[in-house]
């Protein structure tokens, strides 16, 4: 990888940290994985219970959303986790989803890509932003790992590794690196990065694709990999949800870390890693 | 680079929480509008063609040992379809019912349930995967639809199978809430295609689609109409129902289900 190019101004001191096609390929990414998200809640509202195995046990789902009618006729939402209860009434189960009453409905509407009820809907923007995510990351990873950039940026060291520690102790005291420590990025989010760009985007794709009775088909190794369809569709939910707490953290630290350098650097590229006292 | 102005980080945050906030309202709008819908069904023909691709015509769905068969199979849409007609064929166990092969073809077939058995039949164990996200396993038992529609002689202009059905989701004036459905003909002839008529080594229960339902097993289950009449070769349609290829099609499902 080249050096990366700094500069001074007025004692101020920034590095040109992400081209313009890393900063582009976010965004892009970002936008995809809400829409995601939110069709995919919608499509999960079909039938909101998770299996292992190949196929559904329906008398003993593995976690599902509920509705149940009380002795006095009103409405609660529930969520069952292996055999532990829940009581979600106004969120999970039954909501008022923007009408007046309660309804039974696993997502509230708020969540929910479109907000009514529409599974086929539902579908045709979960596939077409499928599509989206999976070219804008294969350009990613093409700049990334051709350009040298992930082995430069995201490839932890040994003496790293051994410090990890210590950063997640600094990390809960909000500790951050500041200055010239923040040239680079600290063994936490090199992890986080590798883990959700390696780990939890390709595991979303290769679940998803098990679900497809045609690609099934075609790789039913891939099918067995996972153990069955109905474990691929549980284990997208929870890679799914990895990426949810992934994104709120990831959120938090640029508020914790400095919203404006940390936006300025994801939105123009230059991040400022000094400051000269006047 | 005045980046750590309180006034303007707070600017920057009101404006971003009020973007989100407009952008959720607007979800809707989008979502219900037309030329996005259209836009976003690109993907659909993008899924088809990759996926017949990648598949070949006869690449089989996995197919599973006995001791797979799932004992909660679930019955889907009509479990019991209420018309005159059909409530007779139940009656006096199908003897007078008779499928229709017609449309398109060089010699129209009439076919009872008995000699729809003495057809190429073959059994299967395979996975029926709903639109909804569950999966259940049966053994299925039928007449493979490629050497009937062979014998049938397919005219060179049929571009698909239309299978029309006993069952009515939607009460309607002209018909457009009776399930029907269309497949391609490279799914037609695929080996594992059937006009089953037994499940789990019994004749097909009327809650699975007795007499006979269609198993397309690389698609999902809204594809495999349940009791189906009669089938007509066509090379079109976009006038059947509205168009769109099938009852749930009509209602804005994928007209291609292998995924």
């Amino acid at each position: 990888m080249t050096e990366v190019r700094e500069r001074t101004a007025k004692g101020v001191t920034a590095i040109y940290r992400h081209p313009l096609l890393v900063r582009a390929t976010h965004w892009v990414n970002a936008l995809c994985l809400l829409v995601l998200l939110l069709s995919g809640l919608q499509i999960l509202n079909a039938h909101p219970a998770f299996y292992w195995g190949e196929v559904s046990h329906f008398d003993r789902p593995f976690a599902a959303i509920e509705a149940t009618t009380a002795a006095n006729g009103d409405l609660h939402g529930q969520l069952m986790v292996a055999g532990a209860k829940l009581d979600t009434t106004g969120v999970l189960g039954a909501s008022k989803s923007g009408g007046d009453q309660l309804q039974a409905r696993a997502f509230p509407s708020w969540i929910t890509l479109p907000g009514y009820l529409d599974l086929g809907a539902g579908r045709r923007w979960h596939f077409a932003f499928a599509w989206a995510l999976v070219i804008n990351g294969l350009v990613y990873l093409g700049f990334a790992l051709g350009s040298g950039r992930t082995q430069a940026m995201l490839k932890p060291t040994r003496e790293e590794l051994r410090g990890l520690g210590a950063a997640v102790l600094d990390h809960l005291r909000l500790r951050f690196a500041h200055g010239e420590d923040a040239r680079n990025y600290n063994i936490l989010q090199k992890l986080a990065y590798l883990a959700v760009i390696f780990g939890l985007l390709p595991l979303m794709l290769l679940t998803g694709l098990v679900m497809s009775p045609a690609m099934y088909a075609r790789l039913p190794i891939l099918g067995e990999l996972f153990g069955g369809r109905q474990s691929a569709r549980t284990i997208h939910f929870l890679a799914a949800s990895g990426l949810v707490s992934f994104v709120f953290v990831h959120v938090a630290m640029v508020i914790a870390a400095g919203p404006v350098n940390e936006m300025r650097s994801i939105l123009t590229g230059w991040f400022v890693i000094r400051r000269e006292k006047p | 680079m005045s980046g750590s102005d309180p006034t303007r980080r707070l600017l920057l945050g009101g404006a971003l929480t009020g973007a989100a906030g407009a952008s959720l309202a607007g979800c809707d709008k989008l979502a219900a509008s037309p030329a996005v819908n259209e836009r976003l069904g690109a993907a659909e023909g993008l899924n088809f063609h990759v996926q017949r691709l990648l598949l070949g015509r006869n690449a089989l769905a996995r197919e599973y040992p006995p001791s797979a068969i799932a004992p909660d199979f679930r019955a889907n849409g009509t479990t019991n379809p209420d018309s005159e007609d059909y409530q007779q064929h139940v009656a006096d166990g199908f003897k007078a019912w008779r499928l229709e092969i017609g449309g398109l073809v060089e010699r129209p077939l009439s076919l009872s349930l008995d000699e729809l058995r003495q057809a190429p039949a073959r059994s299967q164990i395979t996975r029926h995967d709903c639109v909804e996200g569950w999966s259940s396993i049966a053994k299925w038992k039928g007449a493979r639809l490629g050497p009937l529609l062979d014998r049938a002689g397919v005219k060179p202009q049929a571009k698909y199978v239309a299978f029309f059905c006993a069952d009515t989701l939607e009460l309607t004036l002209d018909g457009t809430g009776d399930y029907y459905e269309t497949i391609d003909l490279a799914d037609a002839h695929h080996p594992q295609t059937l006009l089953a008529y037994e499940m789990n080594d019994q004749p097909l229960p009327v809650a699975h689609g007795a007499p006979i339902r269609l198993r397309l097993e690389r698609q999902l289950g809204y594809k495999m109409a349940k009791y189906v009449m009669r089938i007509e070769l066509i090379d079109s349609f976009a006038k059947l129902g509205q168009g769109k290829g099938g009852y749930w099609e009509d209602r804005g499902y994928q007209w291609y289900a292998g995924i």
